[in-house]
């Protein structure tokens, strides 16, 4: 919403400064977007006068001006058609700013012929209106002065309206509040009716059901005959040029004007082209509609349209139509005043894409009672402007009930608003905002004006009083607060906290990617979830929700190397979406990394990512998560349920008991082929929501602690078995031999070669023996020895390695 | 006998103070000290003299005994210590050379900011909620009261999902807020709670990006009124920002689930296009809030006239922008390693109020 300041003056008599107005706009929450004051940059711009215009001897189209500003007489080239000699003129000289290109001034030579300055146009002035050439200032403005004091610079004032201030969508709206924030007085409106000389020929006719009257409840016109439709004097021009609106002729600027000084829409008709009665009817199958701004509608049953007997003429509350407009020669109009329905109008502005002014305020709800007043203040207008004769009003339907009683108790303003405001002074706020306040005591009775369809309880009481009042005039208070704060977050808040912060210690970095990404990619990985796509993505390539974290992280880790960036380590915990219902999603704690371990070193050779990295991520994730990681199993193959995005031989799942908490390996080649990324690449992803963080059963006490003092004894030991037995069946194996003993077993050796045989490997085991009661003998260990070699021989079919 | 003793001793030190390694040191040992040693065979003559004799020849046996000891310990530490100086001279290693890689990670921004908020709000006695981030039409918008048809829902540019088969039109959630109407239906007041997460708004140029992070604020008891929304908030902004006496401005505005709805803008300055926040005189819109509007508790099944408090909502991004100089909002969700690896924060740099909130 767009007005000067000047505009505004017209509605409320103020001395403020534009200042002192924008910060009272901002604060009853008329929030100023913009405050252009065009006499700023201006100053220095003075009036000057062409004594001589001379031919350029070298150009055509350019002038040598004999320019006069009272002290001095100073040459200038200049191109504009209209630069002659008497003109007053707009000078800038040499080293001010010229406020279209921010550029300063400089004296110059153009085309061989010194320059001491520059005449200037509107649009150089950044100012609105025409620009064919310089500006011509009024003959009487005295020269050597500065411009601001002879242009009319109009400070423009932008307001950010919030949707629910119809009231604020016309100046004198405006006016009213600030007038109400004690910014000055509202000045009376002439809105007396005209008194018409004639009865219309032409009725209303409300050609809608019953059911569907409210969706126009009021139409009111009257023909006005003999009019001239010149252009629109000055400063209607000016106006409308400073809020970017493009003056047509003086009845459609009538229209445009009061649209945005009351904030009621009018539509006026050439009355030549009309025939028979006027009024609102369902649009028809089908119908067409040329619209104003050039743009032919097809029209649907739900729609309203203003007809007469024979077609439709323009789209109700949004758009009037090409062949019934008013044109230059236009005598005689039919003016338009009515009421639409705001939701019939949003839905209709939709469907058919027009943003007009009109449409704007019709579907956030003109004032009901302005219909009328409407029509009377645009006759008055047109009459003074256009001349001609009115008729007597015509009416259709009446103006809806609004009125409404709101209880309120005033001490709701301290105990919601948390402002103590005297209740004189409540309602002194109240009133001047145009609410009617009776009864007393803690029972008032308040009915909002015709202008606040938006005020709707005592809630809303409390605001009008609040904004009023001064937002920032409400004292802080901290909220109260017990001594001790409690912990905030639920298990599983802390776990994927935990999880985070863990990764990240393990020097993977953590990325936030989107939750969609393009449906190609989301097959890959999709399992057996279902698709859940978006009926209108922002893209085709994120137009599925994901199905997996690990595609978004292959595509970063891409886009990084592609970037030079070759070793990467991601990490991202967030949803996957399993269904397109709420609640459909998990928490999902995903690594990937590419590339090599770490980057080439003076220490050592550096070796490329492998499907033992990803595991390692996934058991960290899993500890950080609280999952016992002691009891997990690690399963291969597709039928122990790890995924088919992952590389066949070189990944597997991690189980407590029969569910996979977790997911690990190299991802698989064709994949990586099909995401259009270099691999190896390996990632894990653990599902979080599986994991049941163990609960304390005695508090926050350990068990105690069993340290042996008696010394350790460590035992190696090397078997040779199947190549298809896994290091984890031989390793149970041992540490199941004898649990008490056996505190820890470690893998150190692992090797395939001739000297085991075809089909064989050979796995070394050191086996920590731990005595609790006494030096252990040599009888006791080569007991355990003998335990271990017959149990990996029974659960694997190793023998010892002599 | 004393002529013996101290001719022995002179003999076993000049013995020691000629030996030239430690080999030739512990020959000497024996030579005195072990089982058939001189001094050792002397002492063994001890058991065999008169009481008399035997202590006073026992007293200086024993002295020459130390003397000895200590001789030979001084002369082989002597020598130890020369290996090691030996050793030492050959011994050289260029502690110039860089380390051996160790990969440091991080945390995104977002994460870092969300437990910052959650840091100051935990101090006031907030709980964390979540919800789910594909919502329905009730709680992201109806409870909410915006009217289905209503211009305001337009505003929001919903991602939707296609119908489904049970006739519901699921949308991503435009805002946090949905989970204020699940957290109101499943709890009793008193309710403090922060809700951060995931939002999608169908929306991407400079300054939007369609899926972003909100956290929003509830608060529903019987008492707390605006005073409490703005000295909530005012500590909030002072806390996270670390200027202590920022000044906050209150607007009002317009959300559909407020009454009455306000605006925050905190203190700043943007001189020379660089924006400060502090009391420098300028504004900068920074949250909006407002009391819980009657619709929206009623729609929860709270009754108006007796519950009331207030709701808050800002961008995570926005506020993490704002406070680490984070110039483009894109960059948030483009996984660049080395925009990761400078705006990120380290794993132990855990937010807290009595810790410090920001190192």
């Amino acid at each position: 919403m767009k007005f000067t300041l000047s505009w505004l003056k017209e509605h409320l008599d103020t001395n403020a400064s534009v200042d002192e107005i924008s910060a009272k706009l901002t604060s009853t929450g008329l929030e100023v977007e913009n405050l252009v004051n065009p006499a700023a940059g201006l100053v220095s711009f003075i009036v000057a006068h062409i004594a001589e215009a001379a031919q350029h001897p070298n150009a055509d189209r350019l002038r040598v001006c004999t320019v006069e500003t009272g002290t001095e007489t100073l040459q200038v080239v200049c191109g504009a058609p209209n630069a002659r000699a008497g003109l007053k003129v707009v000078l800038a000289r040499p080293g001010v700013t010229i406020p279209a290109t921010g550029d300063v001034l400089k004296k110059g030579a153009i085309r061989g012929v010194e320059s001491q300055g520059m005449l200037c146009s509107l649009s150089e002035l950044k100012l609105p209106g025409d620009s064919a050439g310089i500006i011509e200032l009024p003959a009487d403005a005295p020269v050597g002065v500065t411009v601001t004091q002879v242009l009319s610079l109009d400070p423009i004032i932008e307001i950010n309206l919030t949707p629910n201030r119809v009231d604020a969508l016309g100046v004198r709206g405006i006016a009213r509040d600030l007038a109400a924030a004690g910014l000055g007085k509202l000045k009376p409106i002439k809105d007396s009716a005209v008194t018409g000389t004639f009865d219309s020929a032409r009725k209303i006719k409300m050609r809608l059901a019953a059911d569907d009257t409210k969706l126009c409840p009021q139409f009111v016109g009257r023909t006005i005959r003999g009019v001239k439709n010149t252009e629109s004097p000055a400063w209607l021009k000016e106006r409308l040029n400073a809020i970017g609106l493009r003056p047509v002729s003086a009845i459609v600027d009538i229209t445009q004007y009061l649209t945005i000084d009351l904030g009621r829409p009018l539509h006026a008709f050439d009355d030549a082209k009309l025939n028979g009665d006027v009024g609102p009817r369902l649009a028809l199958p089908s119908e067409s509609l040329a619209a104003l701004n050039g743009e032919a509608y097809t029209l649907d049953p739900t729609m309203v349209v203003i007809a007469d007997d024979s077609a439709a003429l323009g789209i109700a509350g949004i758009m009037g139509g090409e062949p019934s407009s008013v044109t230059e020669a236009t005598t005689t109009v039919f003016l338009e005043s009515a009421l639409f329905d705001p939701m019939n109008i949003a839905s209709t502005g939709r469907k058919l894409l027009i943003n007009s002014d009109a449409r704007y305020a019709f579907e956030r709800g003109v004032d009901p009672e302005s219909a009328i007043t409407g029509a009377e203040v645009a006759t008055r207008m047109i009459q003074d402007i256009c001349g001609g004769e009115a008729s007597h009003l015509v009416e259709g339907g009446a103006a809806p009930a609004w009125k409404r009683e709101i209880a309120f108790n005033p001490a709701r303003v301290k105990s919601l608003g948390g402002v103590d405001l005297p209740s004189a002074d409540i309602k002194a706020i109240l009133e001047r905002l145009g609410f009617v306040v009776a009864g007393n005591g803690d029972d008032w009775k308040v009915t909002p004006p015709s202008w606040r369809a938006d005020v709707e309880g005592w809630q809303d009481l409390v605001e009008e009083v609040l904004r009023i009042h001064g937002y920032d005039n409400i004292p802080p208070t901290p909220l109260p607060r017990a001594p001790m704060p409690k912990v905030m977050l639920t298990a599983g808040q802390r776990q994927s906290a935990f999880t985070r912060r863990s990764l990240a210690a393990r020097g993977l970095n953590e990325t936030t990617t989107w939750s969609f990404l393009p449906g190609a990619q989301a097959d890959l990985f999709r399992g057996d979830l279902p698709v859940v796509a978006l009926a209108n993505p922002i893209s085709s390539d994120l137009d599925v929700l994901r199905p997996s974290l690990i595609p978004n992280l292959a595509a970063a880790a891409g886009r990084n190397a592609a970037r030079g960036m070759n070793d990467c380590a991601l990490f991202e915990v967030g949803p996957r979406f399993e269904g397109p219902k709420p609640g459909q999603q998990t928490l999902i704690a995903a690594a990937l990394r590419s590339g090599h371990t770490n980057a080439r070193h003076w220490a050592g050779a550096r070796r490329p990512v492998d499907a033992l990295d990803a595991k390692a991520d996934a058991l960290a994730a899993l500890e950080a998560a609280g999952a016992p990681v002691s009891s997990l199993q690690a399963w291969t193959g597709a039928n122990n349920g790890v995924p088919a995005w992952y590389h066949p031989g070189r990944s597997g799942v991690l189980k407590l008991g029969n569910q996979v908490l977790a997911a690990f390996g190299e991802l698989h080649p064709g994949v990586l082929t099909s995401l259009d990324v270099k691999g190896p690449m390996v990632a894990c992803e653990v599902f979080l929501e599986r994991i049941t963080p163990s609960k304390k059963k005695a508090g926050s006490a350990r068990p105690l602690l069993k340290a042996s003092n008696f010394q350790p004894v460590e035992r190696d030991f090397a078997f040779v078995v199947d190549s298809g037995v896994t290091a984890e069946a031989l390793l149970r194996a041992v540490r199941n031999a004898d649990k008490d003993l056996i505190t820890d077993v470690g893998l150190f050796d692992v090797y395939v070669g001739a000297h085991v045989g075809e089909g064989k490997k050979s796995l070394a085991v050191s086996v920590t023996l731990q005595p609790k009661d006494a030096t252990l003998t040599d009888e006791q260990i080569d007991a355990v020895a003998k335990k271990i070699i017959a149990a990996v021989e029974k659960a694997c079919g190793g023998v010892l390695r002599s | 006998m004393t002529d013996n003793i101290d001719q022995l001793r002179g003999e076993l030190l000049a013995a020691v103070s000629a030996a030239q390694d430690a080999a030739a040191i512990e020959d000497v040992r024996v030579g005195a000290l072990g089982k058939k040693g001189q001094i050792t065979g002397l002492m063994a003559t001890l058991g065999k003299m008169a009481p008399d004799e035997r202590k006073a020849f026992g007293q200086r046996l024993n002295v020459l005994k130390d003397e000895i000891a200590a001789a030979l310990d001084g002369r082989k530490r002597e020598f130890e210590s020369a290996a090691l100086n030996a050793r030492l001279a050959s011994e050289h290693m260029d502690v110039t050379l860089p380390i051996r890689p160790e990969a440091k990670g991080t945390l995104h921004p977002i994460t870092q900011t969300m437990d910052e908020v959650a840091a100051i709000f935990g101090q006031m006695g907030f709980e964390v909620a979540d919800g789910p981030d594909i919502e329905d039409d009730f709680h992201n918008f109806t409870a909410l009261n915006f009217p289905p048809g209503h211009p305001a829902r337009e505003m929001h540019d919903t991602f939707f999902l296609p119908p489904g088969e049970d006739g519901n039109r699921y949308l991503l959630r435009t805002h946090t807020s949905p989970v204020q109407i699940r957290t109101m239906m499943t709890q009793k007041p008193p309710i403090r709670v922060i809700i951060p997460g995931r939002t999608y708004r169908c929306d991407y140029d400079m300054t939007h990006t369609p899926m972003f992070h909100q956290v929003e604020l509830l608060v529903i008891d019987t008492e707390t009124n605006m005073s409490h929304l703005r000295g909530c908030l005012q500590e909030f902004v002072r806390t996270y920002f670390g200027v202590d006496d920022l000044t906050t401005r209150f607007r009002p505005s317009f959300f559909p689930f407020t009454e009455p709805s306000a605006e925050m803008d905190i203190g700043c300055s943007r001189k020379g296009g660089e924006l400060k926040i502090g009391n420098h005189g300028d504004w900068l819109e920074i949250l909006g809030c407002g009391m819980v509007h009657p619709n929206v508790l009623r729609a929860c099944g709270l009754d108006p006239d007796v519950y009331q408090g207030f709701a808050a909502g800002m961008g995570i991004e926005r506020i993490a922008m704002l406070k680490y100089g984070i110039p483009d909002l894109r960059t948030f969700f483009e996984s660049d390693l080395r925009w990761l690896r400078h705006y990120g924060f380290a794993a132990l740099d855990i937010p807290s109020i009595t810790g410090g909130l920001t190192r």
